[in-house]
């Protein structure tokens, strides 16, 4: 229900655009946040506190938007983009969703921050029925499309590469034992229940699974009891911290496990460097962007493409940082979006264009990745390339792998 | 069999973190008769002191030299500017001051030294484990810096007049008072002490779990049941209070309750000790009348 100072924006709006009767109406009769002149797209970061490293995409969306603007809009309109700050912190996160939703009247939000932040206000978003688009986390749940059928992710969830990772194991030996070191919470879940996907009925006999609390000073013991179940093999689903002890400990006992690493927890200055980069040799990860610091890259077009983005919109912007690849890539989608959606910016309709893309290329998605989403598939992207930790650097090898479907 | 002997080590490994920090916990006991939540915070900030002079060149004995003088210092100022006026306070509110520092210090040594996780020197690193992979040359070190501090507290307590004048300012304040020893200099220094012991923890504690804002967040919490286990008043009870619970921890979370519970586990002790042993092991029950 459009409330009161939606319909005065609205209705200012109209009063501004020189504009025939019938046009007006038809303004009128459209969503919250969409003029004949503008479309209102509201988001919230961490521009403050501990994930503040985060920031950068919402700055990058910023810059992104104003490039469109200075094309000539989407649908002939311009794209108003609100970007506030929730510190990271779930309370302030809904204070500001609210905030949007109802005083600045947005039509949709559009890759909003953060697991705990997106848990705080995805129950709200979906009571409004206000387009949840591309939500900025790597967590399963946004692709419930039963429950939340107006909240959708982008990045492959947890979930997916969890599957991702059994199978390559199976792959190179179907009677792998596989050890499970996983954060007692729902990032780590994600990935039990990922491999539980893959592996079915012998889930029980194939995995000995131990986990951590965020609180614990270290992971030593679990490490411990997992080489001593006999596994061959270990995914590591849990934060850089804990990474990068389990990586060492690892090492130091003398264990040789083929060994995965959650994406998260991939970065080499906060994890690979403090392990020790010779103890984390062949460890495997997965990836789906293209990496700003990977030299095969340094004359591919799509990233030429995003290189001049960043050259022209965002100068003395850090280009190693692959946060704006992602930024990049994941506007990209909404535009594609925003372009089927034609002349009918209703919310139904938003929603009706995000959950239907068909093999959509980005050009910052490693090649083979496509998006493709319906209305009973809220996964954009499944697919994921793995790579091997060298001691210096990431090399990726195979095929792009798919995840099961569930 | 193995797999026992390496959970063993691990637990003493780990118990030599929560000792360190017990004995901090101890001190500060020891002087004010108040618990200081913010300690392990404090721990973190001059971590990251010494984190930076070694980044800036300087020899690692030195920076830890020099970090352990200037969290001595912040100790006694922030008891001089902050608790002195509260010194009259309810208790509660004693509680609710330790809390804000808390927060002050996490926040503001996050937004100095940033978020990132860090590698932190050690000067006991060998080039490969010891024992066939047992323990490093780090959890022997560690271990033995620990064990050598408490014995200087225990020497500084037992044999210094300034010690002895430190037990009566917390025991007695008044008489204390009364026979000329300047109370408030008394606590302000047991700050400072309790600071710097911190500091040498941190640095201990920093090359195992890794240097970042919340490193001490989980720590301090063990290194809680430790010292009550072994006597919040009794700084050798709260070292070996600090090896135990390492060891139980490692060996009750492999063996018997699951890594699940290992935090439960450490809360039982705490609830059970107060129930059961107040005083803890090795504390001594004060009794006294009203």
């Amino acid at each position: 229900m459009p409330n009161r100072r939606s319909l005065i924006a609205a209705a200012a709006g109209v009063a501004a655009a020189p504009l025939s009767p019938w046009r007006r109406a038809e303004a009128r009769s459209t969503t919250p946040g969409v003029t004949a002149t503008e479309i209102r797209i509201g988001n919230t970061n961490a521009y403050s506190g501990p994930a503040s490293a985060y920031a950068v995409i919402s700055r990058c969306h910023a810059a992104f938007f104003r490039m469109v603007n200075e094309q000539g809009g989407i649908g002939g309109r311009q794209i108003v983009f609100l970007s506030y700050d929730d510190g990271y912190s779930p309370p302030r996160a809904v204070e500001q969703v609210r905030r949007l939703v109802e005083q600045d009247g947005v039509a949709f939000l559009f890759n909003t921050l953060g697991t705990p932040s997106n848990s705080a206000i995805v129950r709200y978003v979906n009571q409004r029925r206000v387009p949840h688009l591309f939500v900025a986390s790597g967590a399963d749940k946004w692709g419930d499309y039963r429950q939340t059928p107006w909240t959708i992710g982008w990045q492959p969830s947890y979930r997916t590469e969890a599957q991702v990772y059994a199978k390559h194991m199976l792959d190179r030996n179907p009677d792998a034992r596989l050890a499970l070191l996983y954060q007692n919470d729902d990032f780590g879940k994600d990935y039990i229940a990922g491999v539980r996907d893959v592996l079915g009925d012998r889930f029980d006999r194939v995995v000995r699974a131990a986990s951590h609390e965020v609180t614990d000073a270290t992971v030593d013991s679990q490490v411990i009891s997992l080489q001593a179940s006999g596994a061959d093999a270990l995914l590591t689903a849990t934060t850089p911290k804990f990474a990068a002890q389990a990586i060492r400990k690892v090492h130091d006992i003398g264990w040789r496990p083929l060994h995965f690493l959650t994406s998260v927890s991939v970065s080499v200055a906060s994890v690979m460097q403090p392990a020790g980069p010779e103890k984390g040799i062949g460890i495997i990860t997965a990836a789906y962007n293209k990496d700003p610091t990977d030299p095969a890259w340094d004359n591919d077009p799509g990233m030429n493409e995003w290189r001049a983005f960043m050259r022209r919109h965002m100068p003395g912007a850090d280009t190693t940082d692959i946060n704006y690849v992602y930024a990049y890539g994941v506007a990209l989608t909404l535009m594609q979006v925003l372009r089927q959606c034609g002349t009918d910016f209703s919310r139904q309709n938003i929603m009706r264009q995000a959950t239907g893309l068909r093999d959509l290329e980005i050009p910052t998605l490693l090649p083979g990745i496509r998006i493709n989403t319906a209305p009973d598939n809220y996964h954009p992207i499944r697919q994921m390339q793995l790579q091997r930790w060298d001691g210096t650097t990431w090399r990726r090898f195979g095929e792009v792998i798919e995840g099961t479907r569930v | 069999m193995e797999g026992f002997a390496h959970q063993l080590v691990a637990g003493i490994a780990t118990g030599g973190i929560y000792a360190s920090v017990a004995l901090a916990l101890v001190m500060i006991y020891q002087a004010t008769h108040h618990v200081n939540f913010a300690q392990g915070e404090m721990a973190t900030f001059s971590t990251y002191l010494a984190w930076a002079a070694v980044q800036g060149g300087a020899p690692w004995w030195a920076a830890l030299l020099g970090t352990v003088f200037a969290s001595f210092a912040v100790g006694v100022a922030i008891e001089r500017v902050l608790l002195r006026p509260m010194r009259s306070a309810p208790v509660l509110a004693v509680v609710c001051a330790f809390i804000g520092l808390m927060l002050i210090f996490n926040s503001i040594t996050g937004a100095i030294f940033g978020y990132a996780v860090r590698p932190f020197p050690s000067p006991f690193e060998t080039s490969a484990p010891l024992l066939g992979g047992l323990v490093s040359g780090h959890a022997l070190g560690s271990t033995a810096v620990t064990l050598a501090v408490l014995a200087l507290v225990w020497a500084f307590f037992r044999h210094t007049g300034l010690g002895l004048a430190m037990r009566a300012a917390a025991y007695n304040p008044v008489s204390a008072r009364l026979v000329g020893i300047r109370v408030g200099w008394m606590l302000a220094l047991g700050w400072g002490l309790a600071a710097a012991i911190g500091a040498v923890a941190g640095v201990m504690v920093a090359p195992v779990v890794f240097l970042e804002p919340n490193m001490m967040l989980g720590v301090l919490l063990y290194a809680f049941a430790g010292a009550l286990l072994g006597g919040i008043d009794n700084p050798a009870g709260a070292v070996a209070g600090g090896f135990l619970v390492g060891v139980v921890e490692n060996l009750a979370g492999a063996y018997l309750v699951g890594a699940e519970l290992k935090l439960t586990l450490a809360l039982a002790i705490i609830v059970g000790v107060l129930l059961l042993r107040p005083s803890g092991l090795f504390g001594r029950a004060v009794e006294s009348r009203v």
